[in-house]
């Protein structure tokens, strides 16, 4: 099957500076049965990475990572989800590093409790276009790492981490958005602007997704991830197709999933919590109002970008057809100074739309993660408060038995009251974990968001800066032929 | 509301920058009151010419009757031969209107502050506009009071003193079909006139240069407000970004709530600037080419009267020369010719020179404005940079 249309490979440049960096596998978990994880296989598989099925034009655009989306929600249909326990951290010390090219995002030193600090810098860059076989291309070069991956890659990425770790409070970021139309136009093989901004906000948006999920010092220690920085070559991520089983299935959960979380109403013992929720939940009112406005912004930037551009034209006809030379040359000038100012307004419209609007666009989708480990916990108090009950009718049922000559059946019981007995241990100890878990993500996460608004807001407002100087120098520049005239 | 214009700025500089106050008349527009659907415009004067029983009087005048003075000047054929002031362009509050009804409407679904906010913004656009309708109305009448012969007209004088209401309707159906069918004819016999070449060299020039000129105008005026608007648009939506901004610091328990506060303050000072550019941008830039707009238009009403002239004078050279082959008539023919010589020679000579007085204004205008755009396009960006370098410094101090 072939066909000129294809997907775009991002390039996944992974910089890590180190003498040595060790990761060790992560252990198999100690309390649930280990179940076969061979969805989250190391070891690549040789076929049909580039393919060209007949199914590629719907691969990216499988179930929609909408905003109102329960992100929270177990992709169950993966196989069940074990909880898998953190990998230790590794025990060397990586340097940061001083610049790279193209990435807008820049990480921080993250520092953890045993004193050791990691910076990894990540960017996505060179986009291609992959109409038939080709090659992948990794690069060594002094621990430097330049691997290809497509969007379904990265999605699936994001899948592999939701499912194994959302459920038991971690708030794993979100994966950028498909775009259904943006990825036709594109296969379709339009090479004009509209396309290639689609091109660039998405490579901008996987670079970001992936600094965030690195930034996190769990996640960056998991095998999927590291394979997936590393891997020259990576198994296809099957699940994330539409119309697949696998997502049918994780649709109609999601539908239970929404409709269960109505019914559950927790004793909160803890008023930490009640308080953070709410704290997000009218942060996300705030957040998505502002994004609105800034959304607003751009478009009105880019108008105002194309409108002047058309007054240049305009005024430049306009002084050839006046015939005083004088004033003639100094409406060429206007002309002259309004196209570079037009230039100026898209310019200021870009930086309007990737560093303040994308910046509220991901802290609304993060804030959709958040309230999903709030959600989970609940649902795993929910789970404990079942066992809990259930224990409790199957004490009552016993004590019944105890007066019916049914020695099996009181066997039976018993059997059945000393298992529930050890899951309604395990169902606490998992809501104190959890509990445990978010407290520490909440924490992190809080410290993050003070961190990125600040630094993107400063660097927004630089840009600001350096749209008026120049203006003053345009200004500057016509105002002595504009006196000119005589 | 009523509006006190003794310290309003004055747009009349960008017609005649050599207005110079001449002693026998002076005129301007001291008052003004937005009424429900009209807008009363306190007309005074100031003259020693001894045509008027005082030195110095007022009169109340609406819209209407600025059309009718002005209609009244094109109508008459002494005045062929000169340009002719534009008019004023009627009074337009109803956008402003709709959307301050729009606002009280919506007044339920915002904040106490947020309507506030609005409210004052539309209510200092609609006194954006009720100031420039003022202009327009006043410059008309500098321009008639500036112009040597036209300021002498009985119905200007009579305009500017008699205290009752003029009584001057706006034209019914049937003479606005009649203006209708004049300017038909007119734009029919314009194809028709502006395809004869002139002898005259002068003439011919301009008839090409303002034909081609007064399209551009009127393009450029189209782009400029376009852009204009756009940028009002832009202001807007930082207006609403320092509201959200606000919220934020407001809630926030973290270090943020201080920054976001910061940044908001900002984003306030910011958009004002923003709302300045746009409207000196209108003011110096929009105007000047809505303004030339119509004031070439007026010109080439004048080149069309003269070719109108022209083509009656030879049509009466032609005449003329029939009756003379025909021996009928001829004293008739010869009476005719010369009325028609005269008045053809009379337009031109009046025309010419003021075409020549219309470049002059032109270039004057423009340069005045253009310098005054670019004067205020720096100190606002000017203004601008320090605000943010401000607010950049205190953040980054901070962090």
């Amino acid at each position: 099957m072939t066909h000129t249309a294809g997907t775009f490979l991002f390039s996944l440049f992974f910089l890590c500076l180190a003498s040595s960096v060790e990761y060790v596998e992560s252990s198999q978990p100690a309390s649930l049965a280990a179940e076969d994880i061979s969805t989250n296989s190391n070891g690549p598989k040789q076929d049909s990475l580039f393919d060209d099925d007949p199914e590629d034009l719907f691969a990216e655009a499988t179930e929609e990572v909408s905003l109102d989306s329960p992100e929270r929600d177990v992709l169950l249909s993966d196989g069940p989800s074990p909880a898998i326990t953190p990998i230790t951290p590794p025990t060397s010390v990586i340097t940061p590093l001083a610049k790279y090219t193209k990435c807008i995002f820049f990480p921080v030193i993250e520092e953890e409790e045993g004193g050791d600090s990691f910076d990894i810098h990540i960017s996505v860059s060179d986009p291609e276009k992959v109409g038939e076989y080709m090659t992948s291309i990794s690069l060594f070069k002094r621990n430097e790492f330049a691997v290809k991956r497509r969007f379904s890659d990265f999605l699936g990425l994001h899948s592999k981490l939701a499912s194994k770790y959302l459920h038991i409070g971690y708030i794993v970021p979100p994966a950028p958005e498909k775009s259904i139309v943006g990825m036709t136009k594109v296969k379709v093989g339009k090479e004009d602007q509209s396309s290639n901004e689609f091109v660039e906000k998405r490579r901008s948006a996987l670079e970001r997704y992936l600094m965030r999920t690195v930034k996190h010092p769990i996640l960056l220690k998991d095998p999927d991830v590291l394979q997936f920085l590393e891997s020259s070559e990576l198994p296809r991520a099957v699940s994330t197709q539409a119309l697949s089983s696998a997502g049918l299935l994780r649709m109609v959960n999601k539908a239970a999933d929404a409709v269960n979380k109505m019914t559950i109403k927790m004793n909160e013992s803890d008023a930490w919590f009640e308080e953070k929720q709410q704290h997000f939940e009218n942060l996300d009112v705030q957040l998505r109002k502002l994004h609105t406005s800034v959304e607003s912004l751009v478009c009105h930037r880019k108008e105002l970008s194309v409108n002047t551009a058309q007054f240049a034209k305009s005024a430049a006809m306009l002084g050839n057809s006046e015939d005083h030379t004088a004033l003639s040359r100094a409406l060429s000038q206007l002309a002259e100074v309004e196209e570079k100012i037009d230039q100026l307004h898209q310019d200021q419209a870009n930086a309007d739309f990737y560093l303040f609007s994308e910046l509220l666009g991901d802290y609304v989708r993060l804030l959709t993660a958040v309230k999903g480990v709030f959600d989970h916990r609940m649902k795993t108090w929910q789970k404990w408060q079942d066992s809990q009950m259930l224990l409790q009718k199957k004490r009552e049922a016993e004590a019944k038995l105890q007066f019916t000559n049914k020695p099996d059946k009181l066997q039976q019981a018993k059997d059945e009251i000393k298992e529930l007995e050890g899951k309604v241990q395990q169902g606490e100890r998992d809501f104190e974990q959890i509990s445990k878990t978010i407290r520490k993500e909440v924490s992190r996460f809080e410290k993050e968001r003070v961190k990125d608004f600040k630094t993107i807001i400063i660097k927004y407002l630089e840009s600001l800066v350096q749209t008026q100087q120049q203006l003053i120098k345009y200004w500057e520049a016509f105002l002595p032929e504009a006196k000119a005239i005589s | 509301f009523k509006l006190g214009l003794d310290a309003a700025p004055r747009f009349i500089g960008f017609i005649n920058v050599d207005l110079q106050t001449d002693a026998m008349l002076q005129v301007d527009i001291s008052d003004a009151l937005s009424e429900r659907d009209k807008v009363k415009f306190t007309v005074h004067t100031k003259s020693t010419l001894p045509n008027f029983k005082q030195n110095e009087f007022s009169v109340v005048r609406q819209h209407e009757e600025f059309i009718w003075l002005h209609d009244s000047f094109v109508e008459n054929e002494e005045y062929a031969g000169y340009i002719i002031p534009p008019a004023p362009p009627r009074p337009d509050f109803d956008a402003s209107r709709e959307k301050l009804q729009k606002l009280g409407e919506g007044e339920g679904s915002m904040t106490k502050e947020e309507f506030t906010k609005m409210k004052q913004e539309l209510e200092a656009e609609y006194l954006a506009i009720f100031k420039k309708t003022v202009a327009m109305h006043e410059v008309f009448l500098c321009r008639v009071a500036a112009h040597p012969v036209l300021r002498k007209d009985l119905n200007f004088h009579v305009f500017l003193e008699y205290n009752q209401d003029l009584s001057v309707r706006g034209k019914n159906k049937k003479e606005k079909l009649e203006d209708f069918f004049k300017n038909v004819v007119k734009s029919a016999d314009g194809v028709l006139v502006a395809g004869v070449k002139d002898v005259d060299d002068f003439f011919e020039h301009e008839k090409t240069f303002l034909l081609e000129y007064h399209n551009r105008v009127k393009d450029a005026s189209a782009k400029s407000d376009r852009m204009i608007r756009s940028h009002k648009n832009a202001a807007d939506d930082i207006n609403r970004i320092a509201s959200s901004l606000y919220t934020l610091g407001t809630q926030d328990s973290t270090d943020l709530c201080k920054f976001f506060l910061k940044v908001s303050e900002l984003f306030e000072k910011t958009r004002k600037i923003e709302a300045r550019i746009a409207a000196d941008e209108d003011l110096k830039l929009a105007d000047l080419l809505k303004y030339y707009l119509r004031e070439s238009q007026a010109a080439k009403d004048l080149l069309y009267r003269r070719s109108r002239a022209l083509v009656d004078y030879e049509n009466a050279n032609k005449a003329l020369d029939k009756a003379r082959a025909k021996n009928r008539d001829v004293l008739q023919a010869e009476t005719s010719q010369q009325l028609c010589c005269h008045k053809f020679e009379k337009i031109s000579e009046s025309a010419k020179q003021e075409l020549i007085d219309f470049k002059t204004r032109r270039v004057a205008a423009f340069r005045k404005n253009l310098v005054e755009l670019a004067e205020l396009e720096l100190k606002h960006a000017k203004g601008n940079l320090q605000l943010l370098q401000g607010c950049l410094g205190i953040l980054k101090g901070n962090t």
